[in-house]
């Protein structure tokens, strides 16, 4: 199976109507851990990414998947619209030129995507912050060597679902030390978002 | 500029503004552009921090100063946005303190690896004597 341009702006758009559906719940996660601005910055960022890419018509993937990129370092800010932003740069980049990418070319897209937010957080696995989610995903994705999206989108929800027993190491909810336990950490719940609207759109 | 210039990130607005106009008042001469919060909110923004290089960057350096959290994330890619910009270094300072050593040291006119590394000497600086 291969994804297009019109795949990945479906699954934008896809990220965007979750986004605006779940920003009072990410938002009240980040209220209790955070400063209580995750969900209004996803939700504005993903807003006007969809803006920018449904006004365009676009050659290839790696256009496309840039402006989203850049979209959401200047419209999330915070400690996600750089994470995100880099997380498409780095997309964008293995799927440059290309007007669909076959399954094999989406999970190196993805790793890349992985690698990029962990070189730009310094985060590892464990530290409650959205590589909890990404990276057990990816590494899922990349043993099966096939894009099992759904089977990835419920791998995503279970692991978010555990980052509640997590200190946060990283981020503004490290200040917190061990009161952050007992809280989902919002950035793996809008990293499962992502997963799950990638999952929604892999199956249509 | 035959000064290092200066860009002060926070995640207030005013915070960067009233630190700016504090450094004015001891290095008139120095370069100094405040980069505060994200779209009008509390918070930071590599764009906004692109930007504020740019408009200060000097062939003498650049220091940037910041406070927490999300600051140094956005910093680091300002910088990489920022492309080809050799002579600009994040300082690993307090913001306040670290600004202020850094305003007075640039003002004299000193190099910039001698500026960063007097800004982040700060962190050894006894505040009150016991
Ligand atoms: N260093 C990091 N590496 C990976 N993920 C991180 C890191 N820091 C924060 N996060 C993720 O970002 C989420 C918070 O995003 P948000 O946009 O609310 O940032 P923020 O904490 O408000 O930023 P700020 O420092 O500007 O207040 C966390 O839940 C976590 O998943
Ligand atoms: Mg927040």
């Amino acid at each position: 199976m291969n994804l297009g341009v019109e795949q990945a702006k479906a699954w934008i758009d896809q990220m965007n109507e979750l986004f605006q559906q779940q920003k009072q719940y990410l938002t009240e996660l980040d209220q209790a851990i955070g400063d209580g601005d995750h969900g209004w910055n996803m939700a504005r960022g993903f807003q006007e990414a969809v803006d920018k890419i449904s006004s365009n018509r676009y050659e290839d993937l790696g256009t496309l998947l840039k402006d989203v990129a850049m979209t959401l370092i200047a419209k999330v800010g915070g400690a996600s619209g750089p994470l995100y932003g880099t997380a498409f740069l780095k997309m964008s980049q293995v799927l440059a030129g290309k007007q669909e990418g076959n399954e094999q070319e989406w999970i190196a897209a993805l790793g890349e995507a992985l690698a990029g937010l962990k070189a730009r957080g310094k985060a590892q696995v464990g530290e409650k912050t959205m590589i909890d989610v990404w990276e057990p995903v990816v590494m899922f994705l990349q043993e099966k060597g096939q894009l099992l999206a759904r089977e990835a989108a419920q791998l995503a929800q279970q692991k978010m679902e555990e980052t509640k027993t997590l200190e946060a190491k990283k981020g503004r909810a490290a200040y917190l030390g061990k009161r952050s336990i007992g809280h989902i950490d919002p950035g793996s719940a809008s990293s499962c978002l992502l997963f799950i609207a990638f999952a929604k759109v892999v199956e249509s | 500029m035959n000064h290092v210039s200066l860009v002060l990130v926070s995640h207030s607005e005013e915070i960067a503004e009233g630190l700016k106009k504090l450094l004015e008042q001891v290095a008139p001469n120095v370069g100094i552009a405040a980069a505060g919060g994200n779209n009008g909110e509390i918070g930071t923004n590599a764009l906004r921090i692109q930007e504020a290089i740019e408009s200060v960057y000097s062939e003498k350096g650049t220091v940037v100063l910041f406070d927490l959290g999300s600051a140094l994330l956005n910093a680091e890619l300002a910088l990489e946005m920022a492309g080809g910009k050799e002579r600009v270094r994040i300082a690993d300072a307090p913001l306040v303190e670290g600004a202020y050593i850094a305003a007075v040291e640039a003002g004299l006119g000193k190099p910039l690896e001698e500026v960063v590394q007097a800004c982040e000497a700060v962190k050894q600086m006894v505040k009150i004597e016991k």
